[in-house]
């Protein structure tokens, strides 16, 4: 009898339940509608357009500039060379970084935070300007240019050459590299390596046992950041030298000199999936090696 | 096996950047095979004490360590042979048990066979056979500081460090792995040092006691010395509950006037105040009774009674009694506190040194 009785009121009870629960998810939709209108607009529209966009014909091959881009060697060439650039870029960075930011972590002296502040310095400088210090140091007229011809007769210029973009992308990656891994320091817990010296492990098997794996989550996010960013940098490569085979010039170059749109699209798309694919990879990866640490 | 040897400290005081000391000079001998607890409140010098020991930390110039008669002042941690165990655990979270355990076997480079001997060995004696292959992370707190123990322990090191190792731990696990770590330090006779600033873990598990206030030794002793003679009022109450009485008038035959009665004492000096456990007080009929009091507030604890008797003059006794009677809060009590409870610190205000 009771039973009876419950049972319609539970299910009564339950309805209205359900009713309130799509109303709160109405709300939210109602909510989202703004961001989602900004999100279409601002980002999945330009993006299918430039999806499809290369999907049409190249200007000079005729076909699907797709297929163009991965049948010439041009932009084969190009495609390599910005990945291998900005991958170089990266372990350079973080091994000169890294051991950087260790030491800044670890040692109190007079002048650090001074010296901290001067070394993160190049954060703040657009790409231009960072290309323009690179010409300062390595181009025709700079300083090593100076020095070697004072000292052996000659002038020694790297500035318009793939070395200075490295060099460029390695001045504002360093910084980066230096906050990260010095913030992943004052977090690593000090008892694994007092522990680990207990046991008699030296200084570099403490290095390589307890601390390089302790902040190795930082190093590999903060390594793909500086690889991205390597990817897409235009200023310093478009201050140093228009012809050098970089992705981020080619599309400039097709998209500019030639209006080659189809293709400036397709390597656009192809640059995007390659740096995002390199992000995804890293925080993957970072978080594996957070997930063993905890 | 390498063998376990005595602890001495001379002189050593450490002096913090900034001025501050965390340590004033201080001596401390521990014997080979012994278990010594430093016990004392939060911020009073224990963990600085003990990281002097084991080399993570150096004396202020002119104080030295040795390790039997060896002067070890100038050695880093790395060639002092310790085994360390700490409150967080501290194991390495990319290695698996096993490697955690064989880390310091590994860097001595002994044998492959010798190595997973031990291994075998010291998972058998923290009671974590089976477990070798398991993540860091796949383990409770219990068991993860049973894994550090081993860690420690299967270096065979010349001394054994703790620094409060059960303080992560709740309250059951805690008495289980205290009765375990107990045994253990019996077992291997290895000397040790235990910090920690909790008194029952200090009984449990010391030979001697060395209570410290800031940054200096208040006292060193057995559990039972410490207990029933605590050197100053700062260590009898930090041991246990201590009830203090005043004391009014003292007759030369030993008898002592204080609030609510009468007390005999005659192997006691003159004594401004007397000390006394609240186990010791014992309830009698009031036309018997030392003391009158009247109580004002009774909290049944399940094993025994607290009762807070009001004698008078402002003073409060705290007496434990049997819980199976009622002790309602208001009515009169007669109570007795036989002669050799009672105490004064031994030294009072002098600091003893080990
Ligand atoms: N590295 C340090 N720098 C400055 N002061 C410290 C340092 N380590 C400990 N101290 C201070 O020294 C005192 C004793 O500390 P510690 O030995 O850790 O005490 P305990 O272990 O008994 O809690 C405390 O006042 C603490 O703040
Ligand atoms: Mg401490």
């Amino acid at each position: 009898m009771s039973a009876t009785l419950k049972q319609p009121f539970g299910a009564a009870f339950f309805d209205r339940h359900r009713c309130a629960s799509h109303r709160a998810k109405l709300t939210t939709l109602i909510a989202l509608v703004p961001a989602l209108t900004l999100f279409a607009a601002f980002w999945l529209l330009p993006f299918s357009r430039l999806l499809l966009m290369g999907a049409e014909a190249d200007r000079s091959s005729g076909v699907s500039a797709y297929l163009t881009l991965l049948t010439h060697r041009q932009y084969l060439i190009s495609l390599a060379t910005t990945v291998t650039l900005s991958l170089a870029v990266s372990v350079a960075a973080v091994a000169i970084a890294g051991f950087a930011g260790f030491f800044l972590a670890r040692h109190r002296f007079a002048g650090q935070s001074l010296l901290v502040a001067i070394l993160t310095f190049p954060l703040a400088f657009p790409g231009v300007v960072v290309g323009f210090l690179v010409i300062m140091l390595g181009g025709r007229q700079g300083a090593l240019a100076q020095t070697s011809l004072w000292l052996f007769g000659e002038r020694w210029v790297f500035a318009y050459s793939l070395f200075g973009l490295f060099i460029g992308y390695l001045y504002f990656s360093i910084p980066r590299v230096i906050t990260t891994v010095m913030a992943a320091c004052d977090n690593l817990d000090q008892s694994l390596e007092e522990a680990a010296r207990s046991l008699g492990a030296s200084h570099w098997r403490v290095m390589r046992d307890v601390i390089i794996p302790g902040i190795a989550p930082a190093l590999l996010s903060t390594g793909a950041i500086c690889f991205a960013t390597s990817m897409g940098a235009f200023g310093t490569a478009f201050t140093l030298g228009t012809r050098l085979p970089i992705l981020p010039l080619n599309i400039y170059g097709e998209f500019t000199n030639y209006a080659n749109f189809a293709m400036a699209a397709a390597l656009s798309v192809v640059l995007g999936l390659i740096t995002w694919a390199a992000l995804a990879l890293a925080r993957k990866l970072a978080s594996n090696a957070l997930g063993a640490s905890v | 096996m390498s063998q376990s040897s005595s602890i001495t400290l001379t002189q050593c005081s450490r002096t913090f950047a900034g001025g501050h000391v965390a340590l004033k000079p201080l001596d401390l001998h521990v014997e080979a095979g012994e278990t010594l607890v430093l016990l004392g409140p939060s911020g009073c010098g224990k963990t600085t004490t003990l990281r002097i020991i084991s080399g993570l930390e150096r004396p202020d110039p002119g104080g030295r360590v040795h390790f039997g008669e060896r002067d070890v002042t100038a050695l880093p941690i790395e060639k002092r042979d310790v085994g360390m165990v700490f409150q967080n655990y501290a194991l390495f979270p990319n290695m698996n048990v096993a490697d955690n355990i064989t880390y310091g076997l590994r860097i001595q480079k002994l044998s492959r066979a010798e190595i997973d001997r031990r291994l075998a060995e010291v998972l058998e004696m923290v009671d974590l056979k089976g477990y070798a292959e398991r993540s860091i992370a796949a383990l409770s707190g219990g068991q993860k500081q049973r894994v550090a123990l081993a860690r420690a322990i299967a270096v065979r090191p010349r001394v054994l460090l703790f620094d409060e190792p059960l303080a992560a731990l709740d309250a059951k696990l805690r008495d289980r792995l205290r009765l375990e770590i107990g045994a253990l330090l019996r077992e291997l006779g290895i000397t040790a040092v235990y910090v920690t600033h909790d008194q029952d873990e200090a009984m449990a598990l010391g030979d001697r006691i060395a209570v410290m206030q800031a940054g200096r030794i208040a006292q060193l002793g057995t559990p039972r010395e410490i207990y029933h003679q605590p050197a100053n009022a700062f260590v009898a109450d930090f041991i246990g509950a201590v009830n203090r009485l005043e004391v009014q008038t003292q007759a030369a035959d030993g008898t002592f006037c204080v609030p609510g009665g009468t007390l005999r004492a005659p192997h006691l000096a003159k004594a401004a105040t007397l000390y006394c456990r609240p186990e010791d007080i014992q309830v009698v009929p009031i036309e018997k009774a030392q003391l009158k009091g009247r109580i004002i507030e009774s909290v049944f604890l399940g094993q025994a009674q607290q009762l807070a008797v009001d004698t008078g003059n402002d003073t409060t006794l705290s007496v434990r009694v049997s819980s199976r009677r009622e002790w309602p809060a208001g009515s009169e009590i007669g109570l007795m506190i036989p002669e050799q409870a009672l105490f004064q610190p031994t030294a009072p205000g002098a600091r003893a040194h080990g």
